[in-house]
């Protein structure tokens, strides 16, 4: 029993499991307000990081501006997104809708490639130490930021769901279309609003996956990740998927310490998540938040 | 119009304002509407609701009530309906082909019927959504206000969809309310609600007509209490206006007293009683 190890993978599985958290709350909050399963999620991620990274090293804008850069572009990458593609898609079959997230996932994955190539490329330094102990534990200083950059991230959408205007019209739009209506809210806004912020958030959790390991498509299989998360905190609670992502990435890395350890089977670490999500869906399908379907006659 | 008794005869032009008085706030002139463009609902529908006061608007089930609120409100499109033909005025201003939200911010609200209200949220925050057209800072005021109408909502801190039906058709208007409106649509405000909650809710419409001053046009299955608290009503069949009169005039019209009030007195056998109803449609 290597007790060091299995401290610094929990450790690494809450800080990834926050990250997956962020994404699955981008997800959900598309999924509630829109009905739309996103499969792109994952290439916003790609995108948001590609463009700060090229903003950084490209046009060497410094750090806070190519951020802040970066944000304003996803905000209207995502507005736009939800007027061209989506918006003539409303009342479409669900299956048509997924399949055009999937061909966007695909169109943007393959654009990106071509843009940036497909070799990872590092950010630049960002902080002056790489990395600080708490406690026994050495941690990259770049974790602490994600950890704490996740957080305000979950502590905003909390804010904004219960306190703001908007967030309100938000939640009656997720409840009930017709009802958020006839209170002066526009639906298309809502629609348009939800990609804005999910596609800002979504890149902001890009950036910082990019900042610790780098930016390459690797950062999309993000978007897949979220499948088991937001499976298992059910599909319509942004809570849940807080806690499903975090769940999610302890339980990967207690995967990778019992298979490095004992099993030595290999790569478990990218499959666990999976069977937690053939798992959920045979026993809990609705999740550990999700509202049950009561079909009402 | 086969109406039989005499007195039943609708004024010939039923958009003149009722009791002439000055222009009405809300004019529906002659409007057809059509769902999922083959479905006629509305064929020539036409009223008129005069500022300050309470208009009742009658009729059995699929005579086209709902439908009339939602061409009035807008929210018809969200139900892929569409006003062809006529206009809808409001304060003197066209507003048939505006959005729902516009309309609201012009001062129209509409309370749908079976409360549809947010389950999933607090009182505090369906109250709040009401108030989503507004951005100025006496909403915290606002939501006092509604407290005052309906103090029992303020005990309530949980999630709505716990309320009682009663509760959840205060927290309706109360929402109503809260978008400062100058005319409310009221659609059957009694549904499902035991008569003294039916009385409660009705009292309260009053109350908010007299001491606010809002203007409320109420779709009503409850015949009796609608004709009670109102001033003025029609009686819609078939898509459109049959009859109209001042609520008293309505409440001793035989007609809407059989159709609408039930039991005028004498004892009919069941045979009679049914083709008597046969005789007596207003086609």
């Amino acid at each position: 029993m290597d007790l060091t190890l299995l401290g610094q993978l929990l450790l690494n599985g809450v800080i990834v499991g926050t990250l997956y958290g962020v994404v699955a709350m981008c997800f959900v909050l598309i999924y509630k307000a829109s009905q739309v399963v996103n499969f792109a999620q994952g290439e916003f991620l790609l995108i948001g990081a590609w463009v700060c990274w090229s903003m950084l090293t490209t046009y060497q804008i410094p750090f806070v501006w190519s951020f802040l850069i970066t944000l304003v572009f996803m905000l209207v990458f995502g507005v736009l997104l939800q007027i061209v593609v989506l918006r003539p898609l409303i009342g479409e079959p669900v299956i048509a809708v997924i399949m055009v997230t999937i061909g966007l996932s695909i169109v943007f994955q393959a654009l990106m490639k071509w843009m940036f190539g497909v070799f990872a490329q590092p950010f630049p330094p960002i902080f002056e130490r790489d990395s600080v102990t708490i406690g026994a534990l050495e941690v990259k200083t770049v974790y602490v930021m994600s950890m704490i950059v996740s957080v305000i991230i979950m502590a905003g959408f909390g804010y904004f769901f219960k306190a703001t205007r908007l967030g309100l019209a938000m939640r009656a739009t997720a409840f009930d279309q017709q009802v958020a209506q006839s209170m002066g809210v526009s639906i298309h806004q809502v629609f348009a609003l939800s990609w804005a912020i999910s596609a800002m958030v979504s890149a902001v959790a890009g950036v910082v996956i990019g900042i610790v390991s780098g930016v390459s498509s690797g950062l999309s299989f993000y978007g897949i990740k979220v499948f088991p998360a937001v499976i298992l905190g059910g599909l319509d609670s942004i809570v849940g998927g807080v806690v499903g992502g975090i769940v999610i990435g302890v339980l990967e890395n207690l995967a990778h310490y019992l298979d490095s350890q004992f099993l030595h089977w290999g790569n478990m670490i990218e499959i666990a998540p999976f069977y937690v999500l053939i798992v959920i869906l045979m026993i809990k399908p609705y999740g550990l938040f999700g509202t049950r379907d009561i079909e009402r006659v | 119009m086969t109406a039989t008794s005499a007195h039943a005869e609708p004024p010939p032009h039923p958009t003149l304002s009722p009791e002439g008085r000055g222009q009405p706030l809300l004019s529906v002139n002659n409007i057809e509407v059509v769902y999922s463009d083959v479905i006629l609902v509305l064929r020539g529908l036409s009223l008129a609701v005069p500022p300050g006061q309470i208009v009742a608007l009658l009729g059995a089930n699929g005579a086209g009530k709902s439908t009339t609120l939602k061409a009035i409100s807008g929210l018809l499109r969200t139900e892929d309906g569409a006003i062809t033909r006529g206009e809808v005025r409001f304060a003197g201003e066209p507003i048939q082909a505006l959005d729902a939200g516009r309309i609201v911010r012009k001062g129209v609200f509409q309370v749908m019927e079976g409360r549809r209200i947010v389950a999933d949220m607090t009182v505090i925050e369906n109250l709040r959504l009401g108030a989503f057209t507004r951005r100025d800072r006496a909403v915290g005021a606002d939501i006092d206000r509604v407290f005052h109408f309906f103090p029992r909502l303020k005990e309530r801190t949980g999630l709505a969809g716990y309320l009682s039906g009663g509760e959840q058709q205060m927290l309706a208007i109360g929402r109503a309310l809260m978008a400062q409106p100058k005319l409310i649509l009221m659609d059957e405000p009694s549904m499902g609600l035991s008569p003294l909650l039916v009385k409660e809710v009705f009292a309260i419409i009053q109350q908010l007509n007299r001491e606010l001053g809002i203007t409320i046009l109420l779709v009503e299955q409850n015949a009796r209490m609608a004709l009670q608290v109102a001033s003025y009503g029609y009686v819609m069949e078939n898509g459109k206006v049959v009859l109209d009169g001042t609520a008293a005039e309505l409440a001793n019209n035989e007609d809407v007293k059989e159709f609408y009030l039930g039991g005028s007195g004498e004892r009919r056998s069941f045979k009679n009683l049914k083709s008597y109803r046969r005789r007596k449609r207003w086609i």
